[in-house]
């Protein structure tokens, strides 16, 4: 999986709750085998004022003013701030790789779906929760402050803002140390290989049937 | 300890723990699509890696597949994109194999949700794992059923492992009686409409009382189904007689030698009297009505005899935004009676509703009756071959026919639209389905959650009704 340790960079305000997982990315767009390309159609629906279908030259295609990640002073975020239930819906992984792809790297908001916080470990977007007080307060920050900034430590857990103060933030020990070190899950899992074959024998006995 | 069933489900899976409580899970069934599996099946590839065991893995194409022109074969499938992914994983399992494969045209082919349990290939006290939020549905069998992503379904392939942390205990009681014309379905709207589609983030829900244990096991499925639109990951619900019964006989259910052996250990698949749960949720049966939906996630939801609520019955700014969002998206104008909302489309099926109980309820509110002259399509897609059959041998194709529903091939279909079933830009649906999100069924399109009987009943009448005023 890809590293990600620490991160300076423009904040983009998404302030909607329960964003899901079609509106990040459509599902016309997951006919695809690959795992990349899918950052010119992350929020298609919003993003652009025409239908989008795989194929299309999104360089042609006529852009919502009003979407948040038009607008030029979010140009280049790499950070977005999001709401309540961040990334619920389906399980697609084309929405950690759509946000990847398209160049943001880390989230912050008060809450995320389960198996899309989980998703963006695997590729190396963190999505980092806070209190809602603190969200709010970014939230005002953001659209007040053009060209604001934060600085996010993995290592430390810390989430710098331009004024100096640093809000810490809450990260499961072990998902930490692989994305620190950009390990790859199956090769660490491997290495766990005789527990697994162990285990899988004793079920082997004691329910037989759960083997062809 | 007194353990719950989440508790027994996850002990007896652990294979490996880490300090801060990340455990390896050993996976028992795999079931695989071609949507989410062509990137995993890929790694699986270039890191020159096999399959760690194929004879957990069960796998079928529904997502992209079409429901009619199926005597043309692959060829009718005119999207190019969507062939390639149904060829992709043709060519994926013929290169690593499966227990079992139930491909495009395959008379058994199906929602892999349906045909899971179909095919006895669900047992209680295993753990299921897909790449798809609503494995939660086979949690109706007493097991640890989860929703996967591509990279954990690469993982799992190589290792037939999931990292993961427990989650939290929640447990749902809904005790009582269910009205007529109430289902499963209404019991899971009305408790998302509760608790929120981020009540259950964190949680795995058990679902417990006596209008549980009154379902069958179609109605447990369906409320298992939509455990992750309460945002929780697994759903599920405690071996007794209706699962026992169910999987008898089923293809992969334990053979005769072994059965007897299996129920003696499916029989301790509950949670312990006085085991405790980190949360609990409480739902009289007997005070839910039919439910609709009105906005764009599944939370904004109310009882049929409700009306479109207004943007200021909502006193968080942040929602008070996201209804008056979800009012423009859905065309709604405040305080409409839902009785007055009329539809363009209907469509009953996916894995939430399309299982042979939900077509047979349809059916019954459907016989003798017509759609309603401004409904332009109502689509009835059976949730896999084998219901498609046994719908058709109790001559309820005949009746949906007769009243003008299109009766179709299975599939995931309109649910998600990746097929050629879409509603267009302004279209309203009433739909069997699981997600009201914007564009979920169609670029633009507009999508109503309800139950099978309130589906049809909508297609009768052309708007949304009451379904208790025709039974
Ligand atoms: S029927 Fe719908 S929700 Fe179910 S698996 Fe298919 S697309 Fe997903």
């Amino acid at each position: 999986m890809q590293k990600f340790n620490r991160l300076e960079g423009l904040v983009a305000p998404l302030d909607r709750a329960n964003v899901d997982t079609d509106a990040i990315i459509p599902k016309q767009f997951l006919k695809s085998i690959k795992r990349s390309g899918f950052g010119p159609n992350l929020f298609d629906e919003w993003r652009y004022m025409d239908h989008g279908e795989p194929g299309m030259d999104n360089l042609r295609r006529p852009l919502n003013p009003n979407f948040v990640l038009n607008q030029p002073r979010y140009q280049g975020a790499s950070i977005l701030l999001t709401r309540d239930n961040f990334g619920c819906g389906s399980s697609r992984e084309h929405a950690p790789w759509a946000l990847e792809d398209f160049g943001i790297h880390a989230l912050i908001g008060t809450s995320f779906a389960d198996i899309f916080y989980n998703n963006c470990f695997k590729n190396g977007v963190l999505p980092i929760r806070l209190p809602k007080a603190q969200v709010d307060e970014l939230f005002a920050q953001a659209q007040a402050t053009p060209g604001y900034r934060l600085g996010i430590d993995l290592d430390t857990q810390t989430v710098k803002r331009p004024d100096g103060l640093a809000l810490r933030f809450e990260v499961d020990q072990f998902r930490k140390y692989c994305l620190l070190n950009g390990f790859d899950d199956i090769g660490l899992t491997l290495r766990h290989a005789d527990k697994i074959r162990e285990f899988e024998t004793k079920r082997r006995i004691e329910q037989p049937w759960l083997f062809a | 300890m007194l353990r719950t069933l989440y508790d027994k489900l996850w002990d007896s899976h652990v294979v490996h723990a880490e300090e801060d409580g990340t455990a390896l899970l050993y996976i028992d069934r795999h079931l695989v699509h071609e949507v989410t599996s062509p990137q995993a099946y890929e790694g699986l590839k270039l890191a020159g890696r096999r399959p760690w065991r194929i004879d957990s893995m069960v796998a079928t194409a529904d997502h992209n597949t079409p429901t009619q022109g199926w005597e043309k074969g692959i060829d009718g499938i005119a999207d190019t994109v969507a062939r390639l992914q149904i060829e992709t994983l043709d060519a994926n399992i013929r290169e690593y194999g499966a227990l079992s494969y139930f491909p495009f045209l395959d008379p058994r082919q199906g929602i892999v949700h349906v045909i899971g349990p179909e095919q006895g290939a669900t047992l209680p006290g295993m753990t299921v794992v897909c790449g798809d939020s609503h494995t939660s549905t086979h949690g109706a069998f007493a097991c640890l059923a989860q929703g996967i992503g591509t990279s954990e379904v690469e993982h799992v392939m190589a290792t037939q492992c999931l990292l993961q942390k427990k989650s939290k205990n929640m447990r749902v009681v809904v005790n009582g009686q269910t009205g007529k014309g109430v289902s499963a379905k209404d019991i899971a709207l009305a408790l998302i409409g509760r608790i929120g589609t981020a009540g259950g983030t964190g949680y795995a829900i058990e679902f417990a009382g006596s209008a549980i244990r009154a379902l069958s096991m179609e109605g447990r499925m369906t409320l298992c189904n939509m455990a992750i639109e309460a945002g929780a990951r697994a759903g599920m619900i405690a071996v007794d007689d209706t699962t026992i019964n169910y999987l008898k006989g089923r293809p992969f259910a334990p053979r005769e030698d072994q059965w007897e052996r299996a129920v003696a250990y499916w029989r301790t698949l509950t949670s312990d009297s006085g085991a405790l749960f980190d949360a609990s949720i409480e739902l009289d049966a007997g005070r839910i009505q039919p439910q609709v939906t009105w906005g764009t996630s599944p939370e904004m939801v109310s009882g049929i005899e409700g009306a479109v609520p207004a943007p200021e019955d909502f006193a968080d700014p942040v929602k008070r935004e996201g209804v008056e969002r979800a009012l423009q998206y859905m065309g709604l104008t405040p305080r409409t009676p839902l009785t007055q909302v009329k539809i363009d489309k209907v469509f009953i099926g996916s894995c939430t509703n399309s299982r042979i109980e939900d077509l047979r309820a349809a059916a019954g509110v459907a016989r003798g009756r017509r759609v309603a002259d401004n409904v332009k399509l109502a689509l009835v897609v059976p949730g896999s071959g084998l219901v498609k059959r046994q719908a058709e041998a109790e001559g309820l194709d005949k009746i949906f026919i007769a009243a003008g529903f299109e009766w179709r091939q299975p599939g995931c279909s309109m649910c998600l639209a990746m097929n050629a079933d879409r509603l267009e830009p302004g279209e309203r649906c009433a739909s069997t389905s699981n997600r009201n999100f914007e564009g979920r069924q169609g670029n633009g399109g507009r999508t109503h959650l309800v139950s099978p009987q309130m589906a049809a009943a909508a297609a009768i009448a052309g708007h949304f009704a009451d379904v208790r005023e025709i039974l």
